[in-house]
């Protein structure tokens, strides 16, 4: 029983240059696929734990009109809390979040925002909103992020107006000063945002005791009664990056499937060469006793082994380069915002055993089905003829 | 501001030419006599808008069918660009109407914050339909000077919350019974907006506002948006069927 393997060692190994092509182009298909999938899945992971750290914590109530995507709706979108959550409130394992649409005029410039009152000392979310304690004189004091900055060329300490109507349609306005800019991963927590303390937007906009959302703690578990509020889950509010990522998993697949094409040809072809140059060494082996099923075995197995050669070889030079680029991560030559998806400055891949797993069984099932698929020929070759070096 | 033009032009219809006396006016005086002129049966004009940008200026001519504050058909003609655009107020309702999209659209919530086409005014400044007096109280701050012409200087303070400018200051001519200059202010007291009339006319026998000067004063160095009225006829037969849907896109 030992012998199949160790011949077809030999005869793989025999080869030479032919085999090891075909094992460098599964072995490069096979880092590929682990690449990619590791990139997606590190792309989900970070969305997930960015957004859940910085907006939605454990998850959400939404007011029943409250719509993030639907400025029109945000006028009438906040109301006072309902009384089931008022506990939690004070506990400060719920935080309020007012939303008041508003204009900023940095320099001059009028910017259309959205205006986040939230509490200061909140341990909710990981935004830097103690610096809302600030009081400076005879301005709001306004937390914004690095791409809101950028946007209106605002620095530390800089003044501009912020234009806003009160909940009765009365336009107001006030100085403001940015009291800290923030560097966050998550855009939707800076662009176009302006965050104040909530007290004070509560004030400005005459909405006492209201808020627009409630963001609960990751340690709380979101209630299905939410008051007459909607309550948010993290499959709901996480739901853009699952759909934007799903919508580009045709995109791979069709990738893995032509890298895997490619090194499924390599085998294919060298299987038909090898069963039509060895025909004379299949025709001896069947004459030395050999039934025919162990000769296409055996050609199978010679196959086979490349996946597990391109394993081998993908763990001397694959791995040092997926873990380098893991830990280093891959910069991003753009700003995130601009594709409307949460990613940091670095993409870091994630890789899973699962993934690792998975990966080896599907290379080594294709690899062993292309190389089954040629050796079928030796079961119709007849011993005497290919003794003579022919194929019928 | 918009509703300004309507309103001077109605006083001017009513016969207020001559000089009133501001010893004998109280600011409530003037500000109904504006208001009860106001009230014009109908207007058409033809008028020029130039939004002055930071680099350019845009010119954006329209024609409009007015009856009273209530009711108001505003057709784009050009640049080519804005060309068939319309635009219907009836009562609150706005809605205007895309050549491009061959669609009507309803402006509402935070849609009539937006500027109109780009000017220095907002759908929301269009849609102010009642009387100043209904929304105000007035309150005669004094007289002034404005540009070597005596004016009263009215203060006009929102009744009840929830008008978009809860004060504004209008200097109104003595002699022209037009409001000059207007100043609108946020709850706070922080200047908005203003209106400034730059060139008056004689149209029909009346003073009308020729060049007006829209600026939101919030904007560092704006040079605001002109007004420019070329054609103005009162007393014209206008057909309800202009101010309806259908309107819009025939």
């Amino acid at each position: 029983m030992m012998l199949t393997p160790v011949l077809a060692k030999r005869n793989l190994l025999g080869a030479g240059v032919r085999t090891w092509l075909n094992v460098t182009v599964t072995s490069l298909a096979f880092f590929m696929i682990i690449f990619t999938s590791g990139l997606y899945d590190g792309m989900i992971a970070f969305t997930k734990r960015v957004t859940v750290a910085t907006e939605i914590g454990g998850g959400q109530y939404w007011h029943p009109q409250y719509d993030p995507d639907d400025p029109f709706s945000l006028d009438d979108a906040h109301g006072v809390l309902p009384p089931a959550i008022l506990p939690a409130v004070a506990e400060g394992l719920v935080m309020p979040v007012l939303v008041v649409p508003g204009s900023v005029y940095p320099q001059g410039r009028v910017l259309p925002v959205m205006l986040k009152g939230i509490p200061p000392g909140q341990q909710i979310v990981d935004l830097p909103t103690e610096v809302l304690h600030a009081t400076p004189e005879g301005a709001l004091p306004v937390l914004i992020g690095s791409g809101m900055a950028r946007l209106g060329k605002l620095a530390q300490g800089d003044r501009f107006v912020i234009r806003w109507r009160d909940a009765y349609g009365s336009y107001d306005a006030q100085d403001a000063e940015v009291v800290a800019i923030m560097e966050v991963e998550n855009f939707k927590v800076d662009m176009g945002q302006v965050w104040l303390p909530l007290e004070t937007l509560r004030q400005m906009a005459a909405m006492p005791g209201e808020a627009s959302y409630l963001v609960i703690s990751t340690d709380q578990t979101l209630a299905a009664d939410g008051g007459g509020w909607t309550p948010r889950d993290h499959d709901f509010l996480l739901q853009d990056i699952i759909n934007a990522v799903e919508a580009d998993q045709p995109f791979a697949m069709t990738l893995y499937g032509i890298l895997l094409a490619l090194a499924a040809l390599g085998i294919f072809n060298g299987q038909v060469l090898s069963i039509f140059r060895r025909r004379r060494e299949i025709g001896t082996l069947m004459a030395l006793g050999m039934t025919r099923s162990r000769v296409v075995g055996l050609f199978t197995l010679e196959g086979a082994l490349h996946s597990v050669l391109a394993v081998l070889l993908t763990a001397v030079w694959g791995l040092p380069l997926l873990y380098l680029v893991a830990t280093r991560g891959i910069p991003i030559p753009y700003d995130a915002e601009t594709i409307g998806i949460v990613m940091g400055k670095r993409m870091f891949p994630v890789y899973s055993a699962a993934l690792f797993g998975g990966t080896v069984v599907v290379v080594a099932l294709v690899v062993t089905v292309v190389s089954y698929l040629p050796s079928r020929r030796i079961a119709k070759m007849n011993p005497t003829e290919a003794l003579r070096g022919r194929v019928t | 501001m918009i509703r300004s033009i309507s309103l001077v032009a109605t006083a001017l219809l009513a016969g207020l030419g001559a000089p009133l006396s501001g010893q004998e006016m109280t600011a409530e005086e003037i500000i109904a006599a504006m208001d009860n002129n106001l009230s014009s049966e109908n207007q058409v004009l033809t008028s020029r808008m130039v939004i002055h940008g930071r680099r350019a200026s845009r010119t954006i001519v329209s024609k409009s069918w007015v009856v009273g504050t209530e009711k108001s058909f505003t057709e784009y003609l050009a640049p080519p660009r804005e060309a068939g655009t319309k635009m219907l107020k009836v009562g609150d309702q706005l809605r205007t109407y895309s050549p491009q999209t061959d669609r009507v659209i309803q402006i509402s919530g935070h849609m009539l914050r937006q500027s109109v086409m780009g000017s220095d005014f907002s759908y929301q400044d269009m849609m102010e339909d009642q009387s100043l007096l209904d929304m105000y109280s007035a309150e005669l701050e004094g007289s002034e000077l404005l540009d070597g012409r005596e004016s009263w200087v009215i203060r006009l303070t929102a009744r009840k919350p929830g008008q978009a400018y809860p004060l504004r200051r209008a200097w109104i001519d003595k002699e022209w019974l037009l409001p000059m200059q207007e100043e609108m202010y946020a709850k706070g007291g922080k200047l908005l907006k203003s209106a400034r009339v730059l060139e008056v006319m004689r149209t029909q026998g009346r003073w009308y506002p020729k060049v007006w000067l829209f600026k939101d004063e919030l904007k560092r160095n704006s040079k605001g948006t002109e007004w420019i009225v070329d054609e103005i006829a009162f007393d014209v037969e206008i057909p309800d069927s202009r101010f309806t849907r259908a309107a819009l896109r025939r």
